[in-house]
């Protein structure tokens, strides 16, 4: 028997916007299970690089496969029942419930003239009380925090099941509880369910309790990947930031310092 | 949570206030006609006077009217998503600016009924080519840019009909003014205009859900599934040819393709599998009642029907707005 291709795969991967190169020659693979952080500089192209990964965007050279084969051959819809994607950004142009907003992550799963059936509504309000918001079913998005919305969208992504998190920034807006909470969440979600993810973040300790490995870009076009112990030192990360870092192991956690 | 069932129960309220609006329009007018009459009319009676007015006079008048409405509001809604603009009109993008140089000047020029549609239909198009081809000159296609060249687009041919105007012999200003303010009377050709009514829907319809996400914004869409940049071309193609039909026959009736959608939305709902069929029909039904109250209440003189729909729409959309603020609170 062979083994499985991995959910997500790079090859010679180039991303780059105009005259500023994001990266070049990326090889990267993520198995069912695993978890990626990708850090970096404000600008250091860390989510064009996953909306590259997500198929939203061409990359300038390579490819990206999922499960083997490229977004092209797969179309939208058959993508969008592997990948998931979360922005980083949303505008609400018109108003919607919570419960109407999370349905939308079902769409892949419907056919063209399917309607949302019974069991669609409960795995959205599984996805609701999953990320703390299930008495906000029926309030108007327009009216929510940007912590709320942030949880929204997480939900919206769960009611997607796809087998492969891409997310941007998933910690932004939430407060400490839900921050913990909602990579809780995906990590339970790679444990038990198989998932793979890979996260932009901005906290290096979040990405040493929560990922495997570590993507650092540094925004030159060079990146460098490795396990989580060996890419989260004090000297790396003060090259990535260009600031001096103080890194502090205690009962298994890391606590980085700025100097 | 939208279901299939609730969906089907206000299109089947919303086809009953379109019978209703029918029958108004049959009935009403500077010959008042009872309704066990117009039945008659309908159903057999040939020969009467009063079955004349109904069946040759009222019945395609009211048909067109109805037909052009529902392009017009389906227009609108089309294009609300498109821009993800609630303010967006179906006259946004420059289309009736450019129907509208065209037909004034077919009038200025002396032609016919068949030479101003054919050439508000022309100007109608050569709008819509210089808006999408100036929009989507490096590939990218935002909606601001879009936007952006359609209100250029719609200022320079207003521009036109402006000097068009001023520079036309004073016989032929009143023609050009109810073609501009929108006008039923020359709108003879129902069929052709509830076909391209079905024929919007029909291919609207398929999308309905991809729409909602497009809504959600393009991104969201695309990663959810759609093919956001064919879905794009598709719609702006779409309701530009629709809105090209609509003010071909009419003349540009203002108000119908903004507040018809926006007072569906509000009132059920901002789901396009409902939305858009709903908008339809209130569309429809909003402009046949302009209508029949243009043409009966100053009989046997005539009002331009845009003037009726915007003083109907627009207190009715006062409210709508003042009521949906308060109840958010």
């Amino acid at each position: 028997m062979t083994t499985p291709p991995p959910l997500l795969q790079t090859r010679r991967l180039a991303v780059s916007i105009g005259q500023r190169i994001f990266c070049c020659d990326l090889d990267l693979s993520l198995h069912a299970g695993e978890r990626l952080a990708i850090l970096g500089r404000n600008g250091a192209g860390k989510s064009t690089l996953l909306s590259v990964l997500a198929g939203l965007r061409a990359p300038q050279h390579g490819e990206v496969l999922l499960k083997g084969a490229g977004y092209a051959e797969l179309g939208p819809r058959k993508s969008a029942l592997i990948r998931g994607w979360l922005p980083q950004s949303r505008g609400d142009a018109f108003a919607s419930t919570v419960l109407e907003t999370a349905l939308v992550g079902r769409h892949p799963h419907l056919d063209r003239w399917g309607w949302e059936s019974a069991k669609d509504a409960q795995i959205v309000r599984r996805a609701l009380a999953a990320v703390d918001l299930a008495e906000f079913e029926q309030r108007d998005i327009q009216t929510l925090s940007g912590g709320e919305r942030q949880r929204l969208a997480i939900a919206t992504l769960l009611a997607q099941q796809p087998e492969l998190f891409l997310l941007d920034e998933p910690v932004a807006y939430l407060d400490l509880k839900h921050q913990i909470a909602m990579l809780e969440l995906f990590a339970g979600a790679a444990r038990d369910c198989g998932a793979a993810v890979a996260m932009v973040l901005h906290e290096p300790a979040l990405a040493w309790r929560y990922c495997d490995r570590v993507l650092l870009v540094h925004g030159d076009g060079a990146t460098e990947c490795g396990p989580v112990r060996e890419m989260l030192t004090a000297d790396k990360l003060s090259a990535l930031y260009d600031y001096p870092m103080l890194a502090l192991e205690r009962d298994g956690q890391l606590c980085l310092i700025p100097q | 949570m939208p279901t299939r069932h609730r969906a089907l129960a206000i299109l089947a309220l919303l086809t009953g206030a379109s019978l209703g609006s029918m029958l108004l329009a049959l009935a009403v007018g500077s010959m008042h006609i009872p309704v066990g009459d117009v039945f008659n009319a309908l159903f057999g009676g040939e020969g009467s006077l009063s079955g004349d007015v109904v069946a040759h006079l009222r019945l395609p008048r009211a048909l067109a009217g109805f037909a052009c409405g529902g392009l017009l509001a389906l227009s609108g809604a089309l294009l609300q998503v498109l821009l993800r603009n609630p303010l967006a009109d179906p006259y946004i993008l420059g289309i009736s600016g450019g129907a509208g140089v065209g037909a004034i000047l077919a009038i200025l020029l002396g032609l016919g009924v068949a030479g101003i549609n054919g050439a508000s239909f022309v100007g109608a198009l050569a709008a819509m080519v210089v808006v999408f081809g100036l929009a989507h000159g490096d590939g990218s296609w935002t909606q601001t840019r879009l936007l952006l060249t359609g209100v250029i687009v719609a200022a320079g041919c207003g521009a036109l009909v402006a000097l068009i105007l001023s520079i036309a012999p004073d016989h032929k200003l009143h023609g050009m003014l109810f073609w501009l303010m929108g006008d039923l009377s020359q709108a003879t050709n129902p069929k052709l205009v509830l076909g391209v009514l079905a024929a919007v829907l029909f291919v609207a319809m398929p999308f309905a859900r991809e729409l909602n996400l497009l809504a959600r914004g393009p991104d969201m869409a695309q990663a959810l599934g759609v093919q956001v940049g064919s879905l794009r071309r598709g719609v702006y193609i779409v309701a530009s040819l629709a809105t090209a039909v609509a003010v071909t026959q009419t003349g540009s009736i203002g108000f119908i393709g903004l507040i018809v959608p926006h007072l569906v939305r509000l009132a059920v709902g901002n789901d396009q599998r409902l939305l858009l069929p709903a908008s339809a029909l209130a569309g429809g039904s909003l402009l046949v009642v302009a209508d029949t109250l243009a043409r009966s209440l100053i009989a046997p003189q005539q009002l331009p029907v845009g003037v009726l729909t915007a003083l109907i729409g627009v207190p009715v959309f006062l409210f709508l707005l003042a009521r949906d603020s308060r109840l958010r609170r």
